[in-house]
């Protein structure tokens, strides 16, 4: 098989040779702190998994990225009609669609980030296998893939506030704070539940039930004010509860989570963390066992 | 600056049994020819942890690779040999950093590439075009160097007319090509190659030698895993023979193939598969076992050049309405395919149906039919020009000596004068009178 190797690539490398990068491999025991100029230096890689992982998603469907906007779309629906018509769930002066799908971005992000980061490892087993990369780029591609859906999303939030009579303030810019905090959140229970799955695949099953209860036990189809001042901070121990709060806060205008904010973030720093202390624990296990 | 390419000092890697768990429900959609190689990892690791009765060091834990330490220099050309399981796949997956050591270090100097990815990260609903920018970044390389690349790749891959259509319609030799096509622009300063991974796929294995032969006459340094002798000899001067995860002999390629020939190491004259999952074939048949014995029914691996050898294999029938025939692939020790016997007139082959079950099928290698020397056996099943079920190659090795005397001998006592097999033929001798 004549290779076409350029002549001039070869000549490079052997003038360089000096230069050529040593790589110590040695065993890896307890805590070893991230590499984050490694994990930039396969920034391209992550670039086509997440990449990868858009494309694959919506191939073979009639509607394509429709299905971005379609989802937390009905979704907002059948919870307006159920919750805030039947049900009449108080939402706070606003009207109960927009109160309800200003909570469902955040939590789509975020349930979608958890899903996909869980079972990014499983999912790129072959990659494990037989390459090397920082494993981490791996459930950070899965958080990343469901910010473009949101992004989507978010032009009919806009078109919704508008609809509602609702004018973005400067405040909306508070979003971009929020949704970095809902992958940061999303991130440390992915970084427990990718590195977990690798071993069981339990996780695979437990995550829809997970979700649907991490669903109820935040702010979405209700406000989080329903609940006596005394569990706030208690409450906040979902960090989901404080970030769609503030979401509602930055959008339309309720009243600022305080308390609960400053809970939500502490707690998603120390999921975060301990996140990644496990992820990097097991990871030098990874090729053996998935 | 010395012209170190790889120095490895001690190198360690102990395996808890029972921490190889496989799940078979998980699978890439990449076709048979990307997941030969897989499934073979995980036969080999299954090796590792029947190694275990043996060892002495515990029973849940073994030494896939134990006190390994050696030195490459940049432009060498290193075979690595040893039987399956003796850990030769897992220093390789140390050094490629796919997996880490437990004990010891290290280091590299320079772009590792390895044989081992090509293809990986494949995705069949991706088209043509996309999978090449992807199995590029996998491979570690930029963008940029990828656009500037394309149009070459895509030249040397002969799939220019499907180049936006989706993997899944391509056919597995076409896959394999585009694969090899991407990974031969990626110019790694040292090529690690696992040969043993690439069996059963005679396209990926043609491919494999052929990079192997460019690279070497390249001058790059290369690292290269067989079971061919005769490919270890034409291109490596040096060769480590591995043994149980340790060093047996490190030094000129000659007399270390010489050595492990003699040796009786190679030799292993059963092979077996407790758990299904990870037995080679995939959903109608899987291989249990391939052994050899005498008539004894005893498994050895050394016969009397005159007596019979029963080669055997059992397997599982998954599934029903197959009509399979089994085949052995005998070779000698240079990789030369002595004969192939199949059991197309075995008389209690159903014809059709085979009830799912275990089967064993038997082959008898009459005495004085093969010629002194060392067998490698591959056994395969099939159904005729439709499938190829299971196949495991060099399943087991076993060697036949000559006694001396007897047999096709007869009072001839010097060295015999060659040939592949050494049969038992009539002679007639008469005077012709005049």
């Amino acid at each position: 098989m004549g290779i076409k190797s350029g002549t001039t690539n070869t000549i490079k490398q052997d003038t360089e040779k000096a230069d050529l990068p040593a790589v110590v491999i040695r065993p890896l025991r307890g805590w070893t702190p991230i590499n984050l100029r490694e994990i930039w230096n396969y920034r391209e890689l992550l670039y086509f998994l997440t990449w990868r992982d858009l494309k694959v998603r919506y191939k073979q469907t009639l509607l394509g990225f429709a299905w971005a906007i379609l989802q937390p779309f009905m979704m907002m629906i059948v919870f307006s009609l159920f919750f805030g018509n039947l049900l009449k769930v108080p939402s706070e002066g606003i009207p109960y669609p927009l109160f309800n799908y200003t909570a469902l971005l955040p939590w789509t992000l975020f349930s979608q980030g958890i899903n996909q980061s869980s079972n990014s490892l499983v999912n790129n087993v072959s990659l494990i296998q037989k390459i090397y990369c920082p494993r981490l780029i791996m459930p950070i591609s899965g958080i990343l893939t469901p910010v473009v859906d949101f992004a989507i999303a978010f032009i009919i939030l806009i078109g919704l506030m508008f609809f509602y009579g609702y004018i973005p303030t400067v405040r909306i810019l508070m979003v971009i704070p929020l949704v970095l905090l809902v992958m940061l959140t999303a991130a440390g229970v992915g970084l427990w539940l990718s590195a977990i799955n690798v071993r069981y695949r339990d996780v695979r099953y437990t995550m829809p039930f997970i979700i649907q209860l991490w669903f109820f036990a935040s702010p979405v189809v209700y406000a989080s004010s329903i609940l006596p001042e005394r569990f706030q901070i208690i409450y906040g121990l979902n960090p989901m509860a404080g970030i769609i709060e503030g979401f509602r806060w930055a959008v339309v205008g309720t009243d600022p989570p305080g308390s609960l904010m400053i809970v939500s973030v502490l707690i998603t720093i120390v999921i975060f963390i301990s996140g990644l202390y496990y992820f990097r624990r097991m990871e030098k296990t990874f090729a053996d066992v998935v | 600056m010395s012209n170190t390419a790889i120095k490895v000092d001690n190198l360690g890697k102990l395996y808890r049994v029972g921490q190889i768990v496989s799940y078979s429900t998980l699978r890439e959609s990449i076709t048979d020819a990307m997941l030969a190689p897989f499934r073979r990892i995980r036969s080999d690791r299954k090796q590792q942890e029947h190694a275990i009765d043996a060892s002495p060091s515990g029973r849940d834990t073994i030494w896939a690779l134990k006190n390994v330490s050696f030195e490459i220099e940049h432009g060498n050309a290193v075979g690595i040999i040893g039987r399956n399981g003796a850990g030769k796949s897992t220093l390789l997956k140390i050094l490629t950093r796919i997996t880490t050591p437990t004990e010891g270090y290290a280091e590299i100097y320079g772009r590792v590439g390895s044989l081992l990815e090509v293809g990986t990260g494949f995705h069949s609903e991706l088209t043509g075009r996309e999978n090449i920018y992807l199995n590029g970044a996998v491979l570690g390389m930029k963008r940029r160097e990828i656009d500037l690349k394309f149009d070459e790749i895509v030249e040397f891959s002969g799939v220019k007319m499907f180049i936006d259509t989706p993997l899944k319609r391509y056919s597995s030799g076409m896959q394999v090509r585009l694969a090899f096509a991407v990974s031969a622009y990626l110019e790694p300063d040292i090529l690690v190659i696992d040969e043993v991974l690439a069996v059963g796929d005679n396209e990926f294995q043609k491919r494999c030698l052929g990079k192997m032969d460019e690279v070497t006459k390249g001058g790059r340094t290369v690292l290269f895993v067989s079971h061919n002798m005769a490919a270890v000899k034409a291109f490596c001067q040096r060769t480590i023979l591995l043994e149980q995860g340790e060093i047996v002999m490190d030094g000129p390629t000659e007399e270390v193939i010489k050595y492990y020939l003699s040796s009786g190491l190679h030799n292993q004259a059963e092979r077996k598969w407790d758990d299904m999952n990870n037995a080679p074939g995939g959903n109608v048949v899987r291989l249990h076992s391939v052994r050899a014995k005498n008539s004894e029914g005893k498994v050895i691996s050394e016969f009397n050049i005159q007596e019979p050898i029963y080669v055997e294999m059992e397997y599982w029938v998954l599934e029903k309405g197959w009509d399979l025939t089994n085949s052995f692939y005998f070779y000698d020790e240079s990789g030369l395919l002595l004969f192939v016997s199949r059991n197309n007139l075995d008389s209690n082959r159903q014809n059709r149906e085979y009830p799912v079950g275990l089967y064993r099928s038997v082959c008898c290698v009459p005495g004085n039919f093969l010629n002194e020397g060392t067998i490698v056996i591959t056994a395969a099943i099939a159904t005729d020009a439709r499938a190829l079920h299971a196949i495991e190659r060099d399943a087991i090795s076993f060697h036949v000596f000559d006694p001396g005397s007897g047999g096709v001998r007869g009072d001839f006592t010097r060295e015999w004068p060659g040939g592949v097999i050494r049969p038992l033929f009539e002679w007639n001798t008469e005077h012709i009178p005049s």
